[in-house]
């Protein structure tokens, strides 16, 4: 589905991914871990199309296309999605003209008819419902006065919306009480399917007792230095990270 | 005094003196200002921003007084309309049959040598408004009945058709005791072009009435438009003016309202849509007399290309005016490089228990809203229609009747492609 290999991204100057490599197959759930500043918020910007980093070194294929070379809103359209760590607060702008209008963009770009207020409205509340994000919220200007739970919370359900073929979950987790963690994750698990892949960011083993990771990557210092299965995450959890610092310079 | 006149303003020497029964004295007092006022420069510190001396180059024509069909301009759930063509009455045009009871519509021209008795508000050196009086072509006297409530408004449509055509237009307007009305008034083009409108509203509410007045202007790029609107507010009434600017070339709004009676609250609402060379000033001015009332003021504009906007809101609160809650805010999205804005928000507060406010900001679209949005699927246009929409439907939404709301949206979607829902 993706495959990234030898990426190098710098902002001002500044070398933040150095040589990262990663391959996701249709069908996978990956989860990545790492310290602050480790560059996972990074990455997540650079698959999304943000143009405040130089990407000096490597190259992203998705599903078959260059992937640097697409314009956000294609990638949107070719199904890769980002749940965003900072969701933008849009005054003014409901979620529900938003999401119609990218619905219709993106099925404009598939060359498909826009789909009528009708169908719209049912999906609405079957994948509101989903994630069980109150109606009201839905037709509330994009995540203005929502709370940090919330804003979350709205993210999944434009997931859910979009039905995108690969997600990129950046610490969707943070800021959600136990409910809405078990909540969100049934959400995500539900729109898991053979034919889509998820990548999660996150600091934390709680989320992945839900959604269980195939492979889990350690991310430091703009790389990834080490992959293992789910029960990595574990053992990252109980031990923190100074002990793969510690392989590091040893190897 | 005549000479001087014509070699003073020969761009308006090819103009009759108005045929409307205006009073001597206002006659002679507009007579007067006209042969002492120069058209002002930008040295003139009201107009600093807004350059009107090339006006003073051109000749203007009176207009026909008719045009075949206004059929796109007609409103659903509105009386009337009374229709003006280059500042004419149009009776043919016109519709004064659905003009409820209680509701008096009248074009000036009909009423004889009392069309207008008084000034009630005398406007030393203002040239645009002397001229409007010493030209008047025609206009509208609307009387609203005491007690009288009426959830429809009075729709006035004035339209400016042929070329380098001057109308200058009045609209005077009384709001009896208690009651409840309103007005739209629109300005439109019909294959017009280097048009002047001059235009000038005189409107009285008196104690305990309700008055919306929503009025939009959507005159080709080409015309000029300079409003001249005073409003007098007695105590306990609600007066609210929504001033819609879709179109024109170069469009100069004074407002100004003086709030004479206690409990009263005052709403100026303004949208401005520019693009190409327009230039749309809008110059307000709430003079706060005396206490206890309430004034919101919000504009914002969208400014594209070379286009030019300029705010300049005053509030004054006088020495006894206590416990008055002033607001004011300007707000301007600029989506080229080469477009600008001049705001100026000013208070002039001489009481010391009051609660007034004031801001003004322009800048760009929020970059990080629109990748947010691109992430999502949506075009770098859609997105930026959709925040373009979103910050100038704040103040749409505020438009009085449904049927101004809709020819507002109506005209943004087929001109910009901005949706409202
Ligand atoms: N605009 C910028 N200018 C300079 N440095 C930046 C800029 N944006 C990000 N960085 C730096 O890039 C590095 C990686 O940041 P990133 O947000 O990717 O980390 P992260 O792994 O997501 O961390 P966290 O776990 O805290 O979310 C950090 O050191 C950060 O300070
Ligand atoms: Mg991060």
């Amino acid at each position: 589905m993706i495959k990234i290999e030898n990426l190098h991204a710098s902002i001002e100057d500044k070398e933040i991914l150095k040589g990262l490599n990663l391959e996701v197959n249709a069908g996978e759930v990956h989860a990545i871990m790492g310290p602050n500043g480790a560059g996972k918020s990074t990455l997540a910007s650079v698959l999304a199309g943000r143009d405040n980093y130089e990407i000096t070194e490597g190259s992203i294929d998705f599903d078959g296309n260059d992937l640097l070379e697409m314009e956000v809103e294609d990638r949107a359209r070719e199904g890769l999605f980002l749940a965003f760590q900072y969701p933008v607060e849009i005054p003014g702008v409901s979620n529900i003209n938003f999401l119609r209008t990218a619905l219709n963009d993106i099925r404009e770009y598939r060359g498909e008819e826009a789909i009528s207020a009708k169908d719209f409205m049912a999906r609405v509340r079957e994948k509101s419902a989903l994630v069980e994000l109150d109606a009201k919220l839905a037709s509330r200007s994009v995540n203005e006065g929502f709370s940090g739970g919330e804003k979350k919370r709205n993210e999944i359900f434009q997931m859910a919306m979009l039905e995108p073929k690969l997600a990129i979950l950046d610490e969707t987790d943070s800021g959600l009480d136990i409910d809405a963690l078990r909540i969100v994750a049934n959400g995500v698990n539900k729109l898991k399917s053979p034919e889509n892949a998820i990548v999660i960011i996150t600091h934390y083993q709680r989320l992945l007792d839900h959604i269980v990771p195939d492979v889990v990557h350690v991310l430091y210092d703009g790389r990834i230095v080490k992959s293992g299965p789910k029960e990595l995450a574990l053992e990252l959890e109980e031990k923190g990270y100074d002990w793969i610092k510690e392989e590091l310079a040893q190897a | 005094m005549e000479t001087i006149n014509k070699t003073s303003h020969a761009f308006i020497s090819d103009l009759n003196p108005t045929e409307i029964g205006i009073h001597p004295s206002v006659l002679e007092a507009a007579n007067e200002t006209l042969s002492s006022t120069q058209i002002p420069t930008t040295r003139v510190e009201a107009w600093k921003y807004t350059r009107v001396a090339q006006l003073g180059k051109r000749k203007f024509q009176k207009g026909s007084d008719s045009v075949d069909s206004i059929d796109g301009f007609r409103l659903e759930n509105t009386q009337g309309p009374l229709v003006f063509v280059n500042g004419q009455f149009s009776e043919a045009l016109s519709d004064t049959s659905s003009i409820a009871k209680g509701i008096t519509a009248q074009p000036l021209s009909s009423l004889g040598s009392n069309a207008l008795p008084t000034s009630i508000v005398p406007l030393h050196h203002e040239l645009f408004h002397a001229i409007n009086t010493v030209h008047l072509n025609d206009g509208v006297r609307i009387t609203i009945d005491k007690n009288s409530q009426h959830k429809q408004p009075v729709h006035i449509i004035h339209v400016v058709s042929g070329e380098d055509v001057m109308a200058n237009f009045k609209t005077v307007l009384h709001c009896g005791a208690f009651s409840e009305a309103g007005m739209v008034q629109s300005f439109v083009s019909l294959n017009d072009s280097n048009g002047f409108v001059n235009a000038t509203h005189e409107i009285f509410v008196e104690e305990n009435a309700h008055f919306n007045l929503d009025k939009i202007q959507n005159e080709s790029p080409g015309n000029t438009h300079i409003g001249t609107d005073q409003v007098v507010q007695d105590a306990n009434s609600v007066f609210t003016i929504n001033t819609i600017t879709l179109n024109g070339g170069l469009v100069r709004n004074n407002l100004s309202i003086e709030v004479k009676g206690q409990n009263c609250e005052t709403n100026l609402n303004g949208a401005y849509v520019l693009d190409g060379k327009q230039h749309v000033d809008n110059h307000t001015t709430v003079d706060h007399k005396v206490a206890n009332c309430v004034s919101n003021e919000l504009y914002k504009g969208v400014i594209d290309d070379h286009a030019t906007a300029v705010f300049n809101g005053k509030v004054f609160v006088r020495q006894n005016a206590q416990k008055i809650n002033a607001f004011q805010s300007n707000g301007n999205v600029l989506l080229s490089d080469s477009g600008s804005v001049n705001s100026k928000p000013e208070l002039e507060i001489y009481a010391d228990d009051v609660r007034c406010s004031h801001g003004s900001t322009t800048g760009q679209l929020d970059e990080d809203a629109i990748f947010y949005l691109r992430a999502r699927g949506l075009s770098e246009k859609s997105a930026r229609r959709l925040l373009v929409s979103a910050f100038i439907g704040e103040v749409i939404e505020k438009i009085s009747y449904p049927a101004s709301k809709e020819y507002v949206f109506s005209v943004l979607c087929d001109r910009f492609g901005w949706n409202f829902d």
